[in-house]
């Protein structure tokens, strides 16, 4: 590696962000040189996605210093930034499915003639040869609907190129990426650090930083953990360096007897989400299941609980079998289901706080077929109460509720249907550390009664910590499952990546 | 397949979908034209008068005015809205328009149609500042400006009609002359649709109403400024409407207080039968044009098959509820192909 | 945008804010309502001293029977945030095909059963496209709208049909014996009360408002989304098909015509009534209110000599402001946070210029 910039492309020094009390970024720093690949590592909640919302323009620091081509910069808004020539590939672009590819690439920027009319001919020349330049095949004319993710990554960094940006931020790209995707998006990488950009490159699978950086960036709670030139490191140390941390005493993990099987999933699929899952969870038991973002828990979690049917395969509550595609079966059949995202499908957002907490049990509450505001009112207190859930008043919306007890209040509203199975997806993201303890210790304590918990978590220490066995999924398929004895923060990061064998 | 070189083998796969998109999308226009010669065809079997020169000059006639419409509602169904006042837009113009000669009856052409242009203008002005600045949704806007604009017509009109004796025989024969045996106002609609359909293609703020029908969210994060494109899209079908009222006097002849009533079912079926999605982004002005003259054909067949006139109504709103459903079918048809093709890559 | 898992969500205030926006704020809309009720009264009274006295209070009711019935069951479907323009022709198709079974020999109860039947036809595939299909229902029902009318115009295209036993006919125009009530706003207040219950009071009225404030969640929490929007829209056309036959059997004849132009003022009462067109919000209580504001506010304007043409002007009015109005805090809080931004802007500014 040559290092003949003296001066950083970019460099972000000691940035903090906070959302209420939660600190997202407590000190982010990052140095971007020219011809340049800089990997970015670190656990979910490292602060990795908040550092490149920031270089995007979508979040403003609170504090700390942004420095690009030696001048101070802010953004207010993602225009500044791109203008600033910055560009962010996401896991997941977001183009306009009716406009086609070269007019993805210049929407708002289209190269004009004669009468600010669009010189249709010139913006399809140059997409094809920004496209020939990144040595891929991609019809400017095709409509931009149907485009694999791949492929509208390319769009995207098409776009990057045409703007002449010269840092290139890629979060997670090969996330949804397949092997032969990811050959070629490193191909592209790899000409455009030769062409003298920087390229920050944010991943999760490690083996892909030691194969494309220069340099690695570890993160770990919001802080900057070490910055090193590639060869100094090993996978192995840069695990250590983004897990390194004592465990905590947030696990109020209480060893239970499991008693029979209560979830059996056999051989589930769901074309294109996930395949072949098959795992159990009994009476008594924290089952988690980890995994990288898009490895299909979520997905999993759904289709049990029947949001989403299933192609092939079979659910089994108790042995009986579920039906596919129905919420009210799985409810009947004693299924609750805490989901990920809260704001969505957690809460009625405008709904009281007494109605969240009623709103799946209405059939338990009612009188000859009539809602009586007591009643309802002094069932949603006696969760409220049991869960200590802090609210002005039952009558105001959910939305007054901080994020923390909003869970809470989506827990109580399962909790008091007396599930026998509770799925729990996410079930502490965005709450502040305290109710954090709280759902631990609630979970705890549900398993000791019997009942039995599926967990979703990314957060290793969460799944290392609560779970009685942990399955993971690795592109929607489970790669490896672990007894509790067996689980080390190593070994599931190993499986989650995809690297169960060199794991041993 | 798998003797190909890495590169090729991604492309690969899209070909038969990209193929797949292409042909519905060129498959509509095609669709229209095939539907057209065969409506045609089979009336001028049953009767060959169906192509006499008068009776295709008819035809031309009123779905120009349908056609005209169909270019500014075309603009606003593309940004994701609807425009339900056109057909009283139409109505209070086409009065003025009267109403102006009747006053004035020596007024010059151009000025006429100044008029009739400023009275769109002003009706989009108002539905597009209350759609964007007041952010409540189109369809309740324009319901109510619909009755609004019309019941300010129907106080205007009372029970008062102009008839073509009180206008200039100058204005009389927009309506009635011919080219080559080409009416005028089809020549004045296919001029209107060649120049929409250029300038849709080729202007950054024509293609931003794509852009925003197609991801509101999106359009927003890109820069476009949404709420004055949306404004625009509103004033320019006002500013259409406005023009083919004084249009469509000049073809009738005649107007009272309830000129263009209905219209606008009549273009929204036009437009979404041409192909334009009900929920924005895509669409073309050419194909609501073909709607418009596919709809005017099938009523006038109609009639000369002996079917009553009266059902052509019906047949605006089963093609309008039979063009959603149908592209929704296949918009249904191909998520499946989406997601077997993700699955390929996992 | 991608979300790396773990991350604590940004929580705009602004998005929060829905429950706190508009005037709601200060004072209960039905409040308004009632003022505005009391205004049209004020305003019939000044115009004509017969505007409340019984015979006219009957004419008032009766003239509004039909629409408010109707009304009631788009209430519910604006609840959870869909919308029905189909009514109108219901009612007109229903009544041309009662007509056109009694003028085939039908006997006129059979002829009335099958028209409601028909009704519930056309509502279930308005339900169908929208929930099966999911088209929105604003596109559906414009084409059913068109299609409806349509097919009762290719039916029934220039003549009326009269001729119904006057013993029924006449129920369309007279009051329940001793008091000056008509059949149809005494069934429209019996439906009221109903689902005024069945919306505030029972787990089904939870759950349509459920859907109409967090579909996503409300399906989350096992409410059947699809299958309760599916029957609100039968629901909607069989009442639909229930007004064409009082509707007929008012003017004594079916029309092609009949209620042309009613979605206007049916769309007008609802959301008048302060049902959000959004979905999620509002009360059967307000709705009523409204019905009676527009059934006075057309007797009076009508007693004040303006023809029926103009009034509409008056109708349309009200509905762009009824959505307008509960807009307005959350216009004058955008407008307040668009000069506060270009404040801050012009600070940072001045602070870089210094700085320079």
């Amino acid at each position: 590696m040559t290092t003949t910039h003296p001066e950083p492309l970019l460099s972000l020094e000691h940035a903090q962000k906070s959302f209420g009390a939660v600190h997202a970024l407590e000190d982010g720093d990052i140095e971007l040189f020219g011809g340049e690949v800089h990997g970015l590592v670190g656990e979910n909640g490292a602060g990795k996605s908040t550092l490149v919302k920031i270089l995007a323009g979508v979040h403003r620091p609170d504090g700390g210093r942004l420095v690009l081509n030696g001048e101070d910069a802010i953004f207010d808004n993602a225009k500044q930034s791109q203008a600033a020539g910055i560009a962010i590939i996401f896991q997941e672009p977001t183009l306009f499915p009716d406009l086609s590819v070269a007019e993805n690439i210049f929407v708002g920027m289209q190269p004009l003639k004669h009468l600010r009319r669009i010189d249709g001919r010139r913006m399809r020349r140059e997409a094809a040869a920004v496209f020939e330049q990144l040595g891929v095949r991609l019809d400017p004319d095709r409509l931009a609907r149907g485009l694999s993710i791949a492929d509208q990554q390319l769009v995207e960094i098409a776009k990057a190129l045409t703007t002449n940006a010269r840092v290139i931020v890629m979060d997670e790209p090969t996330a949804a990426l397949a092997g032969t995707e990811v050959d070629r998006l490193f191909g592209i990488v790899e000409s455009l650090r030769s062409r003298g950009n920087a390229v920050l490159f944010v991943s999760h699978r490690l083996e892909e930083i030691f194969e494309i950086s220069q340099r690695v960036t570890v993160m770990r709670d919001g802080r900057h953990v070490l910055t090193k030139p590639i060869d100094e490191l090993t996978i192995q140390s840069v695990i250590r360096a983004m897990v390194g941390r004592d465990m905590d005493a947030l696990f109020p993990k209480v060893t239970t007897e499991p008693g029979p099987v209560v979830l059996e999933v056999n051989r589930l699929t769901r074309e294109g989400v996930f395949t072949d899952v098959s795992f159990n969870v009994r009476s008594g038991e924290i089952v988690a299941l980890a995994g990288l973002v898009g490895a299909g828990r979520t997905e999993v979690a759904r289709a049990i609980f029947g949001i989403d049917r299933w192609d092939a395969g079979a659910v089994e509550i108790s042995g009986r079998r579920l039906p596919p595609g129905s919420p009210t079966a799985a409810m009947r059949a004693g299924i609750g289901l805490v989901p990920e995202d809260r704001r969505q499908q957690g809460l009625v957002m405008d709904f009281s706080i007494e109605r969240n907490i009623a709103l799946a049990s209405l059939d338990n509450i009612r009188r000859a077929g009539l809602i009586p505001r007591g009643a309802e009112r002094s069932f949603a207190k006696d969760w409220a109460l049991r869960l200590q859930l802090k609210y002005g008043k039952l009558t105001n919306p959910v939305w007054t509720l901080s994020g923390g007890n909003q869970q809470k209040a989506v827990l109580a509203k399962w909790l008091a249907r007396k599930p026998t199975l509770l799925i729990v997806d996410e079930p502490t993201r965005g709450i502040d550390v305290g109710t954090k303890a709280e759902v631990h210790r609630l979970l705890s304590e549900l398993a000791t009664q019997g009942v039995a918990v599926l967990m979703i978590s990314s957060e290793l220490p969460e799944v290392l910590g609560m779970a009685d066995r942990i399955v993971v999924l690795f592109e929607g398929r489970v790669m490896r499952e672990f007894p509790r004895a067996e689980a080390t923060e190593d070994a599931l990061m190993h499986a989650a990546t995809g690297m169960v064998e060199e794991a041993a | 397949m798998t003797v190909v070189a890495g590169e090729q083998k991604i492309v690969r796969p899209h070909v038969s979908s990209r193929a797949f998109a292409e042909v519905m999308f060129r498959f509509r226009e095609l669709g229209i034209v095939l539907a057209l010669v065969l409506v045609v065809g089979a009336t001028t079997i049953d009767n060959h008068l169906f192509l006499s020169a008068t009776n295709v000059q008819q035809v031309l006639s009123a779905a120009s005015i349908i056609a005209l419409l169909a270019i500014g509602e075309t603009i606003v169904i593309i940004t994701r809205n609807v425009d339900l006042s056109i057909g009283s837009v139409l109505g209070i113009s086409a009065y003025a328009t009267g109403q102006l000669y009747v006053h004035h009856p020596h007024v010059p052409l151009g000025l006429v149609f100044l008029l009739a242009l400023g009275i769109g203008v002003g009706c989009g002005i108002v539905n597009g500042l209350i759609v964007t600045v007041a952010r409540v949704p189109s369809l309740v806007v324009t319901l109510g400006t619909l009755y609004i604009i019309r019941g300010i017509d129907g106080a205007w009109a009372g029970g008062n009609q102009v008839n073509a004796s009180m206008l200039p025989d100058s204005f009389n024969k927009i309506g009635y002359g011919t080219i080559a045996g080409v009416p005028y106002l089809g020549i004045i609609a296919i001029v209107a649709v060649a120049i929409a359909t250029y300038a849709m293609r080729s202007f950054r703020t024509a293609r931003d109403f794509y852009a925003i029908g197609s991801d509101p969210d999106a359009a927003r994060v890109a820069g476009i400024p949404v709420g004055s494109r949306v404004f625009l899209a509103f004033v320019l079908s006002g500013a259409i409407a406005g023009v083919a009222g004084a249009v469509w006097l000049s073809y009738y002849g005649s107007v009272d207080a309830i000129a263009g009533d209905g219209y606008e079912f009549q273009v929204i079926a036009a437009v979404v039968v041409g192909g334009v999605a009900i929920f924005g982004g895509s669409g073309s002005v050419l194909g609501a044009a073909l709607g418009a003259l596919l709809l005017g054909t099938i009523n006038s067949a109609l009639v000369v098959v002996n079917v009553s006139s009266f059902w052509s109504q019906a047949l605006a709103g089963g093609l309008l509820v039979g063009a959603i459903a149908f592209d929704r079918l296949i918009a249904v048809r191909v998520a499946p192909a989406l997601r077997t093709r993700r699955r390929a890559r996992v | 945008m991608s979300d790396l898992g773990f991350q604590p969500h940004d929580e705009p205030p602004a998005t929060e804010a829905p429950g706190r926006s508009g005037i709601g704020l200060f004072v209960r809309w039905e409040v308004l309502l009632l003022v505005l009720l009391g205004g049209t009264i004020a305003y019939g009274a000044a115009v004509s001293p017969y505007f409340l006295n019984s015979t006219n209070l009957f004419y008032i009711s009766l003239n509004v029977g039909e629409v408010a019935i109707i009304a009631l069951a788009l209430t519910l479907i604006v609840v959870t945030g869909e919308i029905d323009l189909s009514v109108a022709s219901i009612l007109g198709l229903s009544g041309v095909f009662m007509a056109e079974l009694f003028t085939h020999g039908w006997p006129i109860w059979p002829a009335m059963i099958m028209a409601v039947v028909l009704g519930a036809f056309l509502g279930a595939i308005n339900g169908f496209l929208v929930t099966r299909m999911g088209l929105p229902s604003l596109a559906v029902t414009i084409g059913t709208l068109t299609l409806y009318r349509g097919i009762a115009q290719g039916i029934l295209p220039t003549d009326t049909i009269g001729g119904f036993p006057t013993g029924l006919a006449s129920i369309g125009v007279v009051p329940i014996p001793h008091t000056h009530i008509p059949y149809s706003i005494a069934f429209f207040l019996a439906l009221a009360v109903v689902f005024g219950i069945v919306l505030h009071a029972t787990p089904l009225g939870r759950a349509i408002f459920a859907i109409g404030a967090g579909q996503e969640a409300a399906f989350f929490a096992g409410i059947r989304v699809k299958r309760i929007k599916f029957w609100l829209f039968v629901l909607s056309g069989t009442l639909s098909g229930f007004a064409g036959v009082l509707w007929t059997l008012r003017f004594a004849s079916a029309r092609y015509d009949a209620g042309v132009g009613m979605e206007l003022l049916v769309v007008t009462m609802v959301l008048l009534g302060g049902i959000s067109i959004f979905g999620g919000r509002g009360t059967i209580a307000g709705v009523i209110v409204a019905v009676a504001i527009l059934g006075s506010l057309q007797t009076a304007l009508t007693a004040d000599l303006i023809p029926a043409q103009d009034q509409n002007i008056v109708v349309g009015v009200l509905l762009v402001a009824s959505v307008i109005i509960p807009n307005g805090g959350e216009l004058y809080r955008r407008a307040r946070a668009r000069l506060r931004s270009a404040e801050a802007r012009r600070h940072a500014a001045a602070a870089k210029a210094e700085g320079q």
